[in-house]
């Protein structure tokens, strides 16, 4: 049992840095520290630098782009990357669909789809949740019907994601509506611009526009965008949803988060003295870091054990990931809150819109609060985890 | 980064997981509890014959030049078995104190009875008003011609009742909050002016009271600088601690354990109570502090051998306070989740409850450990 990285691990680490410092644009940067939302030519143009670079798909296999790095170094990338900070790469395309395409899709749909992938020519996003399917996503109804060399495709998706960005959207879509619910399910790839998709915004409590409901109105969609196999979509979107276990904790990003709360509070005062030295404020900051090492150090067990044995059975510990990140998560934006106290309440409607930048930085930290609620509730809520660890680790 | 046991470690671990498995189930423990001092002699001297009391000594001084690996892996299985026997107070904190500070002649008086197991310690430091502050010493070590004259109270005292000899805290000079001017003295349990009252401790364990009237012993009697020994007890009780981290997660782990098969066989309306997603949740929940305990567990263990001093401390400061919050968790949900049954004497669970408890409150409690954390400046 060893903690220390390696000499090259730690080169790596300083290589990675020294790229972030270098490359990515001081003006996304800064965005990202202060909780604002990025446009689309921002996200872009970082993601493209970061492609060039060779990184922007690094966990693909090399043959499709992939970097080739170990386990523990994709899990430095990560952690610098989250507390530089700098954007993530767009998880629809690089971690979602990308993987799901160059292992059950076809060659053609592998040469055209995955180098545009890893370049942001197209901005996908991801058609999974319906209004009435949420936790119980099996139950989806969106259907596409094969007419000649055409799906038609007719429902509602919603919860989706930066879809005013998009170009390409994958869907789960159901084809044999006789089967039993998970059965009958298939997995679509359609641009975004077809005839008969509308996209139409949620505003969410945090005042942004992140997420967004889509209609589909008869959309024909070639008959050749199935991606594997017609029904077997279920199976396509489990691991889909497997594939990403240790990003989930965000630990760079609660990391550099507590820097931010511990930077404002020894400036912010209260009661003649920095927040920080407040003893009851000190001691759940002081928590929340502990919590913190817990968790980075689970993931460092999860990621040292796929790197020893592959990514085939999961270390048990990795349902602890997405709980206990997810509540850092949130005790972070809280405790930013706590810091800047009634100078949380002046409104700043923000969105893609930058020219309202006039408020200063206090603005995002509500709605960032407000936004981060949602962590415990995508990707499989907190109360599905417990399902999970009840079912799959216990045995319950 | 590696968390994985070495081929030596995995043998280590079975062979004291197949030793406790046999000879330390739930009724033979009661048996135990009943003999002289809460602990039976029978069994330490099988863990000296499997080598257990020398593991962290070196080989020059007739050990096994373990680490704080082999530690964490006895410690453990010491925990899931709920082992009386006085391993903390002897080999990890007066074996430690005889490791970090003592002279060779020293080491070659009291080493090899720890390690054939003819001889039990006891680490006597808490008093009265010190709570947790290891630098709160009242008790007096006063110069007499080349040795001292110790006197003072001392409470819960683990082993006290029993141990051959006893590792005291004792002021050399200053006021009785000074950090300078603590010795490390070692004392026979037998010496003249020393009184002690045994009891039972809330978790099966045995501690003792402690009184020093008078007690004179010799120069030898001293563990490294009598003027400074601050640093050398503060090092030994953070590997105390960090071997209660790893007792804690062997009680967790089988309190988890125990309770989910519990809830898997336990049936009300009909089924298993198991099957209420109101008990997986909580379940599940115990399972998510057992793993954050276990990390930092882990943690506490690799951080013993940091070369800073002050990140040891802080590192070992977070552990504790994960073990204290996680034990504390999983403690009170096991009895929960067992009902009525769970808080019978009879039942097993209860006593993985109170030695948890126990845990929490010794050489520092969850609150304790979170402003030495905090006053450090955190972890990040």
């Amino acid at each position: 049992m060893d903690l220390a990285f390696t000499k090259e691990e730690q080169a790596f680490r300083e290589e990675v840095r020294a790229f972030f410092k270098d490359n990515v644009p001081p003006e996304t940067r800064r965005k990202m520290v202060e909780g604002r939302h990025l446009s689309k030519d921002e996200m872009v143009t970082w993601w493209r630098i970061l492609n060039k670079k060779g990184w922007g798909v690094s966990h693909w296999p090399k043959e499709y782009g992939g970097t080739g790095w170990s386990s523990v170094q994709h899990y430095i990338f990560n952690e610098e990357l989250q507390a530089y900070p700098a954007p993530q790469p767009l998880a629809f395309g690089v971690s979602m669909v990308g993987p799901v395409i160059y292992t059950f899709g076809n060659e053609e749909q592998k040469k055209k789809y995955l180098p545009r992938i890893a370049n942001v020519d197209d901005w996908w996003c991801q058609g999974f949740s319906e209004p009435g399917s949420g936790s119980d996503l099996a139950s989806l109804k969106t259907k596409a019907e094969r007419r000649g060399d055409k799906w038609i495709i007719n429902g509602q998706k919603t919860w989706t994601t930066l879809a005013q960005h998009a170009d390409m959207i994958f869907c789960l879509c159901r084809t044999d509506p006789a089967a039993k619910k998970q059965m009958g399910i298939s997995f679509i790839v359609f641009d975004m611009k077809s005839k008969g998709v509308t996209v139409r915004p949620i505003q969410t409590i945090d005042g942004g526009h992140e997420v967004n409901e889509v209609f589909f109105d008869d959309v024909e969609v070639p008959i050749e965008n199935l991606i594997g196999e017609e029904n077997k979509g279920w199976d396509y979107a489990k691991f889909l949803l497997g594939n990403e276990r240790t990003g989930i904790a965000r630990v760079g990003v609660s990391k550099e988060r507590i820097r931010r709360i511990k930077e404002l509070a020894g400036k912010i005062e209260s009661g003649g003295r920095p927040v920080l030295e407040d003893p009851s404020f000190r001691e759940k900051l002081t928590a929340c870091e502990v919590e913190l090492k817990a968790l980075e150090l689970t993931q460092l067990r999860v990621v040292a054990d796929e790197g020893k044995h592959g990514k085939g059975k999961p270390n048990p510990a990795s349902s602890v990931l997405k709980i206990k990140g997810s509540e850092i998560q949130q005790t972070t934006t809280e405790l930013l809150m706590e810091v800047i106290g009634p100078f949380a309440a002046p409104y700043d409607v923000h969105g893609d819109d930058d020219s309202n930048e006039t408020m200063d930085w206090t603005a995002q930290i509500a709605p960032s609060y407000f936004n981060n609620r949602k962590v415990s509730i995508y990707g499989g809520s907190n109360e599905i985890q417990r399902n999970i660890i009840a079912k799959a680790v216990l045995g319950l | 980064m590696d968390f994985d046991l070495t081929e030596e470690q995995r043998l280590l671990k079975d062979s004291i997981d197949g030793l406790l498995a046999d000879a330390y189930d739930f009724d033979k423990r009661k048996l135990y509890m009943k003999e002289k001092g809460g602990w039976s002699q029978a069994m330490w001297s099988k863990l000296a014959e499997q080598g257990l009391l020398g593991l962290p000594f070196s080989e020059d001084d007739g050990g096994f030049g373990a680490g704080g690996v082999e530690t964490m892996i006895v410690m453990e299985a010491m925990g899931r078995a709920l082992v009386l026997e006085p391993y903390l107070a002897t080999v990890v904190l007066s074996g430690g104190f005889l490791r970090h500070g003592a002279s060779a002649a020293q080491k070659a008086a009291h080493l090899p009875g720890i390690i054939d197991g003819s001889k039990t310690f006891a680490f006597a430091q808490l008093e009265k008003q010190s709570r947790y502050d290891l630098f709160d010493v009242a008790t007096s070590a006063k110069k007499k011609g080349d040795g001292y004259v110790i006197d003072g109270e001392k409470f819960v005292v683990l082993n006290g009742e029993n141990a051959d000899t006893l590792i005291v805290t004792a002021r050399t000079s200053g006021g009785q909050r000074d950090k300078s001017s603590i010795g490390v003295f070692i004392v026979p349990a037998d010496a003249k002016g020393v009184t002690r009252k045994g009891y039972p401790t809330q978790d099966g364990l045995h501690a003792a009271d402690i009184t020093f009237t008078g007690v004179e012993v010799g120069a030898d009697a001293v563990i490294g600088d009598p003027a400074h020994g601050l640093p050398l007890i503060e090092r030994v009780v953070d590997e105390a601690r960090i071997a209660l981290c790893a007792e804690a997660v062997g009680l967790m782990d089988e309190s988890l354990k125990t309770t989910v098969e519990y809830i898997k066989t336990r049936k009300q309306f009909g089924v298993a109570i198991g099957s209420f997603q109101s008990l997986q949740h909580r379940a599940s929940d115990m399972f998510v502090a057992l793993e954050q305990a276990r990390s930092m567990s882990m943690f506490a263990t690799m951080a013993a051998e940091f070369d800073d001093a002050k990140e040891r401390a802080t590192s070992v400061a977070a552990a504790k306070v994960q073990i204290g919050k996680s034990g504390k968790y999983v403690g009170q949900q096991a009895i929960q989740l067992h009902g009525g049954i769970g808080m019978t004497m009879e039942t097993k669970i209860g006593h993985y409850f109170k030695r948890l408890t126990m845990i929490e409150t010794t050489f520092g409690d969850t609150d304790y450990h979170m402003r030495r954390v905090s006053e450090a400046g955190g972890l990040i």
